[in-house]
């Protein structure tokens, strides 16, 4: 068995509550930040500890909360990302719905680090269910002395609020997260100035994941040091991965990192292999927004290293042949799954996402929508692959938050790696609306997939 | 697009009122906007939906422009425009649901409540609509129903029939 840094009491029967995460040693990380030690030496152990963001890109926390200004005079804010909406990723609605108190002593540990005295929970509306438990562990916190005034006695003040969205993926983008919590459309800012600077009602702000924040208490509980020890690399500590699609036992697992997809497949520990016998065909290994990849290219990098669960690893190969980690969300396709149905289906999804600020994303993104949906319904032609190449490439880099990136890459990989899918889809018009193209040679060992 | 095709009356209670203040109280002076959306929920959960009046009617609580609540209400897809069943099923119809069987169970659902898409049955008990990934994904197919958003994972068509059923039952004995 692996380490567990956030899950280790998961199964504990009543570990939802305050009474009982106490008694499993809860709420240590507070006292001991509290007690002896400084903002600043809170923050010296997120550094040390390598952490880097979970909600998909990756960034270095210990760095961004150093980039926090701190005019005097001016409140700043810590602001905890439960929009959780990206495709594929359930991490964090199942961390709030399960260990409650373990977001809330990370958001008063990393709240005491940043100078924070009101911090916000922004989290998505759907998640109504998941709003009432947090509000019900804030409550208990508070009764216990952990939140408001004089926090155990210790002269430190602070207030936790949960704010919730009301059902749009783009409000999970920071800035539309902040928009949208100060109660406006969420439309992305443009950045600079970044939240660090101006954030939540132009105020510094931080905004973090909320697993991100959970990881601060097991840094500061056995320091930033033990916690970069496990892992790999660059890639330190463990990661929620979030697996779904056809899997024998899908799930939330903490892994360290540094485990081999293989294994994390096919192991009895993770997800027992593909479900009901079938072969894999392809994986998107960190939520909807990054490149597909085949099966052969999941397991190995073209150059025949096994591929980890690592931040590196699976981007190793850049976007020709690899991939990235993002947010954890891990989805298979078995043999009997439509590429081409599927990327329609992200597709859409992006199209209707879209907030409609950047040209290149809101025409972009539902023209890539319209094209798809030929070639699904046999109505596209040879030419139609290249223009999606070609649209793709356009929205790439040419707006002002990721979403129009988020919404070209999975269609660009696609193509890149699934391009005799769509040849045969359009070739086979009538036969395509009965039939899969099949596994192909996608799982055939590293044969030659890959399109230079 | 606003389009609006009825309107109600509509009178904030003092318990309702109380909860606004409340929710108030959570953000800085001068920043009461923020309360927008967390009271649009609750007037949402009393009223069904948000009609134009219910609209109004927020603006002049937190004293903004009616069109800054529209704007909104347009912008995100929980707030209902238009009366919906006291049932609203969301169906989650994003790509990994539909790995493991969603556009079938929609199908279904679609089939035994004998509407299409965001309309209301007869009895006015139930509407239907596909939703996107509901963080659930390893659980699908899925689906919510609100005012509460209880979650029902792993759906089959038998348990969907049951879930109607049950629902039905519940009003019948009221
Ligand atoms: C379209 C879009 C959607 C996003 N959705 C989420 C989300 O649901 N949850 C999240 O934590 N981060 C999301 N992000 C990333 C956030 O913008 C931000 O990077 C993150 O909250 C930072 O936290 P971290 O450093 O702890 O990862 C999204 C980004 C984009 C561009
Ligand atoms: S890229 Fe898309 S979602 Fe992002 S700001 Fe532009 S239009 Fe809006
Ligand atoms: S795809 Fe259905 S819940 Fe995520």
């Amino acid at each position: 068995m692996s380490r567990k840094l956030l899950y280790e009491h998961i199964n504990v029967p009543g570990i939802e509550t305050f009474e009982v995460y106490r008694q499993k040693g809860g709420y240590r990380a507070v006292e001991k930040a509290l007690s002896s030690m400084s903002p600043e030496d809170v923050l010296e152990e997120v550094k040390a500890s390598g952490l880097r963001g979970r909600g998909g890109a990756g960034f270095p926390t210990g760095m961004k909360w150093s980039f926090l200004a701190k005019p005097e005079g001016v409140p700043r804010h810590l602001v905890c990302n439960a929009d959780e909406s990206e495709p594929g990723t359930f991490k964090d609605r199942h961390l709030m719905t399960f260990i409650p108190h373990l977001l809330i002593e990370g958001m008063i540990i990393s709240s005491f680090a940043l100078g924070a005295k009101d911090s916000y929970i922004y989290v998505r509306g759907e998640m109504m269910p998941q709003i009432r438990i947090l509000e019900k562990a804030i409550a208990e916190a508070k009764e216990a002395g952990f939140l408001g005034e004089n926090i155990l006695g210790k002269g430190y003040d602070l207030e936790i609020h949960v704010s919730p969205g009301a059902g749009a993926y783009i409000c999970g983008e920071e800035t539309a997260l902040l928009e949208s919590l100060e109660g406006k459309r969420g439309n992305p800012r443009i950045k600079p100035p970044f939240p660090a600077v101006s954030g939540l009602y132009n105020r510094p702000t931080v905004v973090n994941n909320v697993e991100t924040i959970s990881a601060t208490v097991p840094i500061i509980n056995d320091g930033g040091e033990e916690y970069a020890k496990v892992g790999e690399g660059r890639s330190t500590g463990t990661k929620l991965i979030s697996a779904c699609g056809n899997l024998k036992k899908p799930g939330v697992y903490e892994i360290e990192m540094g485990l081999s997809v293989e294994e994390f497949i096919y192991s009895d520990e993770y997800c027992g292999g593909i479900a009901r016998g079938k072969q894999l065909k392809a994986v998107v290994a960190g939520g909807s927004s990054v490149p597909i990849l085949p099966a052969n290219l999941i397991t190995t990098t073209a150059n025949g290293e096994k591929r980890l669960m690592t931040y590196e690893s699976l981007a190793e190969g850049g976007f020709e042949t690899g991939t990235m980690l993002g947010s954890g969300g891990f989805i298979a396709f078995d043999e009997d799954q439509c590429i081409v149905r599927n990327t329609l289906n992200f597709a859409r999804f992006y199209a209707h996402e879209s907030c409609g600020q950047c040209s290149p994303c809101r025409e972009g993104t539902f023209w890539l929508d319209k094209v798809l949906y030929d070639i699904e319904y046999g109505k596209g032609s040879q030419s139609d692959i290249d223009l999606l190449v070609n649209i793709a490439h356009n929205i790439e880099g040419n707006t002002i938050c990721p979403l129009g990136d988020a919404a070209a890459w999975p269609v660009a990989s696609a193509v890149r790696h699934f391009r005799e899918e769509f040849e045969w889809h359009i070739s086979h018009p009538e036969e395509a609306q009965t039939r899969n193209f099949g596994v192909g040679p996608y799982a055939d060992p590293l044969v030659s997939t890959v399109t230079e | 697009m606003l389009k609006v095709t009825e309107n109600q009356e509509v009178n904030f209670s003092e318990e309702m009122l109380a909860q606004f203040g409340e929710i108030v109280s959570h953000y800085p002076e001068g920043r009461e906007k923020s309360a927008l959306l967390p009271i649009m929920h609750l007037v949402q959960k009393e009223y069904g939906w948000m009609s134009v009046n219910a609209m109004d009617k927020i603006a002049e609580y937190l004293n903004l422009q009616s069109i800054e609540v529209y704007e909104v209400a347009t912008f995100y897809t929980m707030f209902h425009l238009s009366p919906k069943g006291k049932y609203v099923l969301d169906i989650c119809r994003t790509g990994p649901c539909c790995l493991v069987g969603a556009e079938k169970i929609m199908e279904h659902i679609e089939k035994t409540l004998g509407v299409k898409e965001g309309e209301v049955t007869e009895d006015g008990l139930f509407s239907w609509r596909g939703v996107e990934c509901i963080a659930a994904c390893g659980f699908g197919p899925v689906l919510q129903i609100g005012p509460e958003y209880t979650f029902y994972e792993n759906l089959t068509v038998e348990k969907v029939d049951q879930l109607i059923a049950e629902l039905r039952k519940k009003e019948q004995e009221k």
